[in-house]
């Protein structure tokens, strides 16, 4: 089973100083480089680095804000707490529940809008570019709004349009259960995601030469082959990236569940569990340790991403 | 394309559109019921009402969403000017330069656009209290930055890669200043990255959520979406499905005419930044 793609075209490569000699000119414009990225390398690193040293040090406190004075050293004790809790791992459950259903679920909705608007009569393409962009544009917290007044029991209209289906009546309640409040949840993610996704994947297509394309269909390649043997292979950059890029985000979920359950019955994802740690019930040390946790499994499913499935983000940028 | 294949594509499209304007429609055709009308199990209102807008613009409601919609016009607003500018000199820098700092500085907005939000609030909602940031307007821009300077540094980075800037060198050969040159070729290549950038840009630092819950507990800096995940639980409405829905209206309109505006940018930018054969 052999893939088709084209072998990479050499980039021309930015004409620079030979190595080994640092010319006065090569080493102002080094300089002048570093002046002007170095404000905004310096903000990234002091709105991220900084704050996530301090929650590895403020874990290792036993520290509560409504009891200030006894800030006691615990060590790891923290994890240790979090990590025997069932609250921890129900949360790890819903988030990785949550981010596998929905990516999966947009990676298939993705494509097939991707492939309707680049084989969309050139009439209506700007309309279906126009529209795919609104759900992208709306703000999550309104977008899980709108789902949650569909669905409910007193404001919504899905219990009535959908009632002759088995399980649903006019009091089915939605969000009374954590099967059903998930998959409220994951259809409001779906639906406001899933066009990030099919843009990507757009131009991923965008990029899959057409010579191939005809060459196959020459040779009498169904469309089913086609697109497994021809497209899929030559857009695997664009296909990883927006996994990656959508992975991430969706296992930091928590607008969608602070507006419709606020975490009931089982549907707290990671995200919520250190916000209702720090800001509702104000144990910084519980709180922060969460936090720390959360930033290793999302530096986890990157690594993985990266080393794993040899996602080269420098590739798909453009250069080498 | 054949007569039936040209039917299947309009049907596909139909469906496309459908699909992304269906909740909206829902939730403005709700903004239209009145409090009697809301449970009436259908998608639209008996009765068309704007009971619902003047409850949050003139009435009780009022002084809830209006400062929340001025805070969160002026928060999004200075923080996308601020992280433009840093953005701008890092990704002429970046497009234009040869410097060693290239991959460390893409690499690094990589990773702070996926650093995960709540694990940058429960660190800052602690030092904000001591140093007397919380709750106001910087409080929210500092934050605000890393979800808009990575994306920023990344687009525009993108762009800036498109300019042909030795067009820059043909005006200085055909007798411009180097400001000149500056000013009259390389200015109008670059405002529509720039432009395009800080569209997205504000798009996302508008619509965060974790930060203005988390930062904030007063009408002095809490942004709409805080304020509207918060109506829910506000006792003094009876049923605030109405006053929410109405809100949702109102901040929605203006993000979905800028889509509408400047469709095509938006989507070369988004696409650019991420994926670049």
């Amino acid at each position: 089973m052999s893939t088709t793609t084209l072998p990479p075209t050499e980039k021309a490569a930015p004409v620079s100083a030979p190595a080994g000699t640092t010319s006065d000119r090569a080493r102002s414009e080094r300089t002048l480089g570093w002046l002007l990225a170095g404000p905004a390398l310096l903000v990234m690193l002091l709105v991220t680095a900084y704050p996530i040293l301090q929650a590895v040090y403020d874990s290792l406190f036993d520290y509560r804000l409504t009891d200030p004075e006894n800030r006691s050293f615990t060590g790891l004790s923290n994890y240790w707490v979090i990590l025997t809790d069932s609250t921890w791992w129900i949360a790890i459950g819903v988030t990785v529940f949550i981010t596998a259903v929905t990516v999966a679920v947009e990676l298939v909705l993705g494509f097939a809008l991707a492939f309707v608007m680049a084989k969309a009569l050139s009439a209506i393409r700007p309309v279906l570019r126009a529209a795919i962009l609104i759900p992208y544009a709306v703000i999550t917290v309104v977008s899980a709004f709108a789902w949650k007044f569909a669905f409910a029991i007193d404001t919504g209209f899905i219990n009535k349009w959908f009632g002759w289906l088995p399980g649903i009546s006019g009091d089915t309640d939605w969000f009374g259960g954590q099967w059903s409040a998930l998959f409220v949840v994951c259809v409001a993610e779906i639906w406001k995601t899933t066009p990030f996704i099919s843009l990507l994947l757009l131009a991923g297509l965008a990029q899959v030469p057409e010579v191939l394309q005809e060459a196959a269909k020459v040779d009498g390649a169904t469309w089913w082959q086609r697109l497994r043997k021809v497209t899929l292979p030559n857009m695997k950059a664009a296909i990883m990236v927006a996994l990656l890029f959508r992975t991430l985000d969706a296992f930091r979920v928590f607008d969608s569940v602070f507006v419709m359950t606020a975490g009931a019955n089982h549907t707290e994802t990671v995200s919520f569990l250190a916000y209702r740690q720090t800001i509702s019930r104000l144990e910084i040390g519980l709180g922060s340790a969460v936090s720390v946790l959360l930033f290793l499994a999302v530096v986890l499913i990157a690594a993985v991403f990266i080393k794993g499935f040899k996602v080269d983000l420098a590739q798909a940028r453009g250069e080498r | 394309m054949s007569r039936r294949e040209k039917i299947w594509w309009i049907v596909a499209g139909v469906l496309i559109v459908l699909y992304a304007l269906a909740p909206i429609a829902w939730i403005v055709s709700l903004s239209f019921k009145a409090p009697s009308d809301l449970a009436n199990g259908q998608f639209l209102p008996t009765d068309a009402s704007t009971e619902n807008y003047s409850l949050i613009l003139t009435g009780a409601a009022s002084d809830l969403f209006l400062p929340a919609l001025r805070n969160s016009f002026g928060i999004c607003l200075i923080a996308t000017a601020i992280s433009c500018v840093l953005a701008m000199f890092a990704a002429y820098a970046i497009a234009r330069l040869d410097f060693p700092g290239k991959k460390l500085i893409l690499g690094t907005a990589l990773g702070v656009a996926i650093f995960p939000v709540i694990s940058i609030v429960t660190p800052l909602f602690n030092l904000w209290r001591n140093i007397g940031l919380y709750d106001t307007w910087p409080g929210l821009i500092i934050p605000y930055l890393s979800l808009t300077l990575p994306i920023s540094i990344w687009t525009m980075s993108a762009f800036f890669r498109e300019i042909p800037w030795e067009m820059e060198q043909a005006a200085q050969v055909d007798g411009a200043t180097t400001w000149q040159a500056f000013r009259k070729v390389i200015v109008p290549l670059a405002a529509p990255g720039v432009f395009t950038t800080a569209i997205i840009a504000f798009f996302i630092a508008w619509n965060d959520f974790v930060y203005g819950i988390s930062l904030t507990s007063t009408s002095a800096s809490r942004p709409v979406p805080a304020a509207l995940g918060l109506f829910s639980g506000a006792s003094q409405f009876e049923d605030p499905t109405g006053a929410i829905a109405a809100a949702a209206v109102i901040v929605t309109i203006p993000v979905v005419a800028l889509v509408l505006l400047f469709q095509r940018r938006i989507v070369a930018g988004l696409t650019n930044g991420a994926v670049k054969g």
